[in-house]
C-alpha cells in the first residue's frame, strides 16, 4: 500500500482537535510558512463574501430570464464567470433543471466536493457519513429526513461528484411567484434548494406577493 | 477492497441531520481555522488535490472512523507537512528548529487571498487521447475497480458502481486523472464523462423503478458494454 504508516506523523500533535489545530498553527507561523491575517481572510471569505446568496441569484436571474436560464443549462462556465462566480471548487459547473418529472440532488459519497463559489463551504450534514453513505442508495428516505415528499412519477437522479465537475440543482420556480423581481425570487431558494434536499419555498407573507 | 472514505451505498446509518436555520458557517473556531491552514498550505506548492485527498483518505481506518471531519483534514495536513519534507517529526512535537523556512517566501499574504480563490485550479486539460464515447453510448465500468497503476492507490470509482452497465449523459472533456496525479506519476489527462446508472443495476432494493445515480469518471474506468457490442 502506498504510503500508509503505522506511525503517523499527525499523532505526535495534540490528540483534542482544537489544540492541534492551535498547535499545527502555531508551528506553521513560526516558521513563516503561514501567515495569520491570511488564515483569517481566507475565513471571512467564506464566512461573509461567498456563500449560497450567491447560488440563489443565479437561480433567481434562470427564472426571471429564459435565454440566460438556456445558456446557464446548456453551459454553466461562461455565464457563471460573467457573473463573477467563479474560482476555487467551482471551476467546472454543471446546473441541472429540476421537472416535474425529475428531481435532482447531489452528493459526494467520496469526500464532500461541493460549489463553493455558488454555495459557499457545505454544511455539516453534506459532509456527514449517513448523507454520503445513503443518498445515492436511498434518496428517498434521505429527503424523508428533511421533509420533502415527491410525487410517484418524479423520478430521483443523484449527481455523486467524483470529478472536479460541480453540481448545482435549479429548483423549480414556486407558483404564486409571478410578478416577483429577482430580489423577491432570490429570497424563496434556500441553499438546500441548490442541493436538491430541499424545494424553493412557496412565497409565504402577503406583502411579498404583492410586489 | 476499498477504504473507508468510499462510503456510498454503505448500510446502517441513522438518519441525516439538517442543520438549524441560521446555523453558522463553521460549528466551531478550530473548523475555521483547520480549514484556512490546510487551504493556505496548499500555495507552498508541495502537492495537489490529489495528493492532499488521498492523505485524508488512507488515515488509519480507526482514525478514519473516530476523527471528525475537520480532525481528519488537520491530521492529513500534518502529515503531508512530513512526508514532503516541509516540517519533521521534531517540529511536530516542539522540538524542531528555529528561524524562517526556505519555503517561506512561498507563504500564503493575506492580500494575495483573494486572487488565489478567485483564481481556482481548472482540472481540464487537453490530451492525446481520443474520446471513445458519446452521450447515450452504454458503458460498463471496469471490474474489479480500484487504482489500476497503484496497488491501494486514490481513485474516484467508488466501490459501489464497480462492474455497473450505465450510459452516456455528457462528455466532460479531458480531465487531470487523479489515479495518476495522486501518486506523482503526472496528470496524465484523459476524457471524462457524466454516466446514468439505473438504480437497479446498483441496488437490490432500489427505492424506484426510475431513480438514477450519475458519477463522473474517467475514460480508463469504462469500457463498452459488451451486451451492446455483441447486440
Amino acid at each position: 500500500m502506498p504510503h500508509d504508516h503505522s506511525d503517523h506523523p499527525h499523532a505526535l500533535l495534540p490528540s483534542d482537535p482544537a489544540l492541534r489545530v492551535k498547535a499545527l498553527e502555531t508551528i506553521l507561523t513560526r516558521k513563516g510558512l503561514i501567515e495569520p491575517a491570511a488564515l483569517d481572510e481566507i475565513i471571512d471569505t467564506y464566512q461573509n463574501k461567498i456563500g449560497p446568496q450567491n447560488g440563489a441569484r443565479v437561480v433567481a436571474k434562470a427564472w426571471s430570464d429564459p435565454a440566460f436560464k438556456a445558456a446557464l443549462l446548456a453551459d454553466a462556465d461562461p455565464v457563471l464567470a460573467d457573473l463573477g462566480y467563479y474560482g476555487r471548487q467551482g471551476e467546472h459547473m454543471v446546473v441541472v433543471e429540476n421537472t416535474p418529472a425529475q428531481h435532482n440532488m447531489v452528493v459526494c459519497t467520496l469526500c464532500s466536493c461541493y460549489p463553493w463559489p455558488l454555495l459557499g463551504i457545505p454544511p455539516g450534514w453534506y459532509k456527514s457519513d449517513a448523507y454520503r453513505a445513503r443518498a445515492v442508495r436511498e434518496p428517498r428516505r434521505v429527503l424523508a429526513d428533511f421533509g420533502v415528499t415527491l410525487p410517484a412519477d418524479t423520478a430521483v437522479r443523484v449527481w455523486d461528484s467524483t470529478a472536479e465537475v460541480r453540481y448545482l440543482v435549479l429548483p423549480m420556480r414556486p407558483d404564486d411567484s409571478e410578478g416577483f423581481d429577482e430580489d423577491a425570487l432570490a429570497a424563496l431558494v434556500s441553499r438546500d434548494s441548490m442541493i436538491g434536499t430541499a424545494l424553493a419555498s412557496p412565497p409565504q407573507s402577503s406583502s411579498e406577493a404583492s410586489v | 477492497m476499498s477504504r473507508l472514505h468510499d462510503m456510498g451505498g454503505r448500510i446502517g446509518d441513522g438518519p441525516v441531520v439538517p442543520d438549524p436555520v441560521g446555523a453558522p458557517v463553521f460549528e466551531n473556531d478550530w473548523h475555521a481555522r483547520a480549514l484556512a491552514v490546510t487551504l493556505a498550505c496548499g500555495s507552498l506548492g508541495k502537492w495537489n488535490i490529489d495528493v492532499s485527498r488521498h492523505a485524508r483518505e488512507r488515515l488509519s481506518p480507526k482514525d478514519y472512523t473516530r476523527f471528525s471531519y475537520y480532525e481528519k483534514w488537520i491530521s492529513a495536513l500534518a502529515d503531508l507537512l512530513v512526508e514532503n519534507g516541509v516540517l519533521t517529526r521534531e517540529d511536530l512535537q516542539g522540538q524542531g528548529g528555529e528561524g524562517l523556512h526556505v519555503l517561506a517566501s512561498k507563504a500564503l499574504k493575506a492580500e494575495a487571498v483573494a486572487a488565489v480563490l478567485a483564481k481556482g485550479g481548472p482540472a481540464n486539460r487537453d490530451s492525446d487521447i481520443a474520446a471513445a464515447y458519446r452521450p447515450g453510448d452504454r458503458v460498463k465500468t471496469r471490474h474489479p475497480g480500484g487504482n489500476a497503476l497503484v496497488d491501494g492507490g486514490h481513485t474516484r470509482l467508488p466501490d459501489y458502481a464497480i462492474g455497473a452497465c450505465g450510459e452516456i449523459l455528457l462528455q466532460h472533456g479531458a480531465h487531470v486523472l487523479p489515479d495518476s496525479n495522486a501518486h506523482g506519476l503526472g496528470e496524465a489527462p484523459e476524457p471524462l464523462y457524466a454516466v446514468a446508472f439505473k438504480a437497479a443495476e446498483l441496488w437490490p432494493h432500489p427505492e424506484h423503478p426510475n431513480d438514477e445515480v450519475v458519477l463522473d469518471l474517467w475514460q480508463s474506468y469504462l469500457q463498452s458494454d459488451p451486451e451492446e457490442a455483441g447486440a
